[in-house]
């Protein structure tokens, strides 16, 4: 596969924290390719890094060595300010509690990531609209997440990390705050989204059933290694 | 991001805790409404002296005397290099005075002790010659009567410490005439050297002595005057009885000058025992006192005086401002320990603001915004509300003032330059107050702050 294909390339990734004396290992020398288009769904139980590996490539973190190349750049060497407008632009994030701003409307927090990009103001109404239109909120546009069930704020979330039209998006336990049917109903979304064209989805997630359905490919991580970095499916 | 996105995210955090940040904003007024209540009072005051001060007169004149009379009689001090020739303060000196640059008017200062008679009883007093400038100087605001109808008219205006002698109910005395009577210098004509016969007046320039003849004048008291407005500077106590200085010249009363030009036998022509300068205003006074000593007179000014009085309201001004701002800087305590709380507050919110993209300085600035709003705020409330307590100052100065039948005052006066100065300051010292924790916001590892519950 050439380079130029993968949309995420991971060499001898370690992140490393010191708590006191003791070095804890939470991402130990893992390397990874994944090309363009894929679905990931990054497997391991609790603490086994895989949560710290994707904030990796999210950008919210850097590795103590080893580099994280994606978009053609190399995350552990580019600025902090870089490093923000990757997130920006390249990457849409998904957590697993959500996330969204509390005291503002939908619309408003699906604004956010435009605002955060100095996209005219004048553009932005219709990119708002269509991207939770996209997701299926179209008409709940005014309302709080307070408002909403878990399941349509996960929506309102993934339209808020598409909103900036990234070619990566991240997912930390998309599922786990949701009940089986509604959790399925978002990865058959996230399915759908993979259909666009170059996008990459890494998620991370412990149920490996509803990984195996909708992920393209399985990585299982265990005490910070990569025990299989599974084949495309 | 776009500033006005960034204010528009910072206004809306700002109401988010409204109650929180409004008291804030508090504090931030009332430090900036003691500092602004400080400065207008020594604002307030400084106007009200240099008011004062200007209306005396005192500040725009120059007072010449002629420069043998300041190293006195019978002793010669050894003159400086740079002096010029002492000369005599003559009519011909006061025409070339009044030619000089940024001079409005040139007039001499007419004082004698004389006999008055009103009703029939005879008084002692001062007499001065009042120039027409001196009506507008406002030393005359709230007599009673009226000023004199004309340059030449045979009028008095009385000090009413004066008046009161005369009859204690000093309104009555305006309207009725009064008799002055002088001792009028002649000059003796150089032939007939012991004469007392009045002659002509050009016999004036010859040499000679002179004569004093008791003369007397009627006047009509058309005024009552309770300042001082020929109170002392180059005179010879204060004026009681006033006359329009033209009147006061043709009286051509004796003065102490005449008998000592005649010792000296310097010259046959009158002298001035001193002139007033009044000059456009107190910047021309240093430039035109120069003038002066080159020309070979003396002249003093209260330049000097006025300069330490200037130096001193300065001070007073920081000292007060210093004491103001005092408030002010527990309120910047305020401001930080409400953006502390703020940061520990939306910690999580940060964090999603960095996952999507917020560089640190996007971070920063918001809350510096945030910080900086809430001093404007503050700023504007605290100068309405220190305005307030100039005007509660005022109004209670004024009441006590009424109380004891004194007029009234303005001891605090707000100036633009305090206004603006004062949102400035109120906004400098809240950016400042929010640099910690705006750093604090932006330096949050991202990753920590979305795992906080």
């Amino acid at each position: 596969m050439p380079a130029s294909q993968a949309a995420i390339r991971l060499e001898h990734v370690s992140r490393h924290y010191t708590m006191g004396e003791a070095v804890i290992r939470a991402v130990d020398d893992v390397s990874l390719d994944l090309p363009s288009g894929e679905f990931l769904a990054l497997l391991g139980s609790s603490g086994s890094g895989k949560s710290t590996l994707l904030n990796l490539i999210a950008g919210l973190d850097r590795p103590t060595s080893g580099s994280v190349i994606a978009n053609n750049q190399d995350l552990s060497k580019v600025s902090s300010l870089e490093l923000a407008r990757y997130r920006r632009q390249t990457v849409g994030m998904v957590f697993q509690s959500f996330n969204l701003l509390p005291r503002m409307t939908l619309e408003e927090n699906v604004e956010l990531p435009l605002r955060l990009a100095e996209v005219d103001r004048s553009d932005r109404p219709a990119r708002v609209r269509e991207a939770l239109e996209r997701v299926g909120l179209g008409k709940r546009v005014t309302h709080r997440p307070s408002e909403l069930s878990g399941g349509e704020q996960q929506r309102a979330a993934i339209a808020r990390a598409l909103v900036n039209r990234p070619k990566i998006l991240l997912a930390d336990e998309p599922t786990g705050n949701l009940d089986s049917a509604t959790g399925e109903s978002i990865l058959a979304l996230l399915k759908e989204i993979q259909k666009n064209p170059g996008m990459t989805i890494v998620m991370v997630t412990h149920e490996r059933p509803l990984a195996e359905r909708f992920a393209n490919r399985l990585a299982i991580m265990g005490d910070g290694k990569l025990l299989s970095n599974g084949a495309s499916r | 991001m776009k500033s006005r996105d960034l204010s528009d995210l910072a206004l809306r955090n700002l109401r988010e805790a409204i109650l929180r940040n409004s008291l804030t904003t508090l504090g931030i007024a009332v430090g900036v409404a003691s500092l602004v209540a400080m400065v207008s009072l020594g604002a307030g005051l400084q106007q009200l002296a240099s008011k004062r001060l200007s209306q005396s007169g005192l500040f725009d004149s120059v007072f010449v005397t002629p420069k043998m009379n300041l190293r006195g009689m019978g002793r010669e001090a050894a003159p400086a290099p740079s002096d010029k020739p002492p000369r005599l303060l003559d009519e011909a000196a006061r025409q070339e005075i009044s030619r000089l640059p940024n001079v409005i008017e040139v007039f001499p200062q007419v004082r004698f002790f004389t006999e008055v008679r009103y009703d029939g009883k005879p008084y002692a007093t001062m007499v001065a010659g009042m120039p027409e400038s001196s009506k507008a100087s406002g030393s005359f605001d709230g007599m009673q009567g009226s000023f004199f109808s004309s340059a030449g008219a045979n009028e008095t205006i009385l000090q009413s410490e004066f008046a009161k002698e005369l009859s204690p109910q000093t309104s009555t005395l305006i309207g009725k005439e009064l008799v002055l009577r002088y001792a009028e210098r002649q000059s003796l004509p150089s032939n007939a050297p012991n004469s007392s016969v009045p002659t002509s007046p050009n016999s004036e320039s010859l040499p000679g002595g002179f004569s004093v003849v008791p003369k007397e004048m009627h006047l009509r008291i058309v005024g009552v005057v309770d300042t001082e407005p020929a109170s002392g500077f180059g005179g010879f106590g204060n004026g009681r009885l006033l006359i329009p200085l033209q009147v006061a010249l043709t009286l051509r009363a004796a003065q102490v000058n005449d008998l000592r030009d005649i010792v000296r036998g310097t010259s046959s022509t009158p002298t001035f025992a001193s002139l007033t300068v009044r000059a456009k205003g107190p910047a021309y006074v240093e430039a035109l006192e120069v003038s002066i000593k080159n020309m070979g007179f003396g002249a003093f000014s209260l330049l000097d005086a006025s300069k330490s009085l200037t130096t001193f309201f300065k001070v007073l001004d920081i000292l007060l401002g210093i004491f103001g701002s005092l408030a002010l800087f527990v309120a910047t305590l305020g401001i930080v320990n409400t953006l502390v709380m703020a940061v520990l507050e939306r910690r999580r919110e940060i964090g999603v603001l960095k996952a999507l993209g917020a560089a640190d300085g996007d971070v920063k600035q918001l809350f510096f915004v945030e910080a900086g709003v809430m001093g404007l705020f503050g700023g504007i409330l605290g100068v309405f509300l220190g305005w307030l307590i100039g005007r509660a100052l005022n109004f209670g100065t004024n009441f006590y003032l009424h109380r004891r039948e004194l007029p009234s005052v303005e001891i605090s006066s707000v100036p633009w330059w305090l206004v603006l100065f004062a949102i400035g300051f109120a906004i400098a010292v809240s950016l400042a107050a929010g640099l910690y924790p705006a750093s604090r916001a932006a330096r949050l590892n991202p990753v920590e702050a979305l795992r906080y519950e």
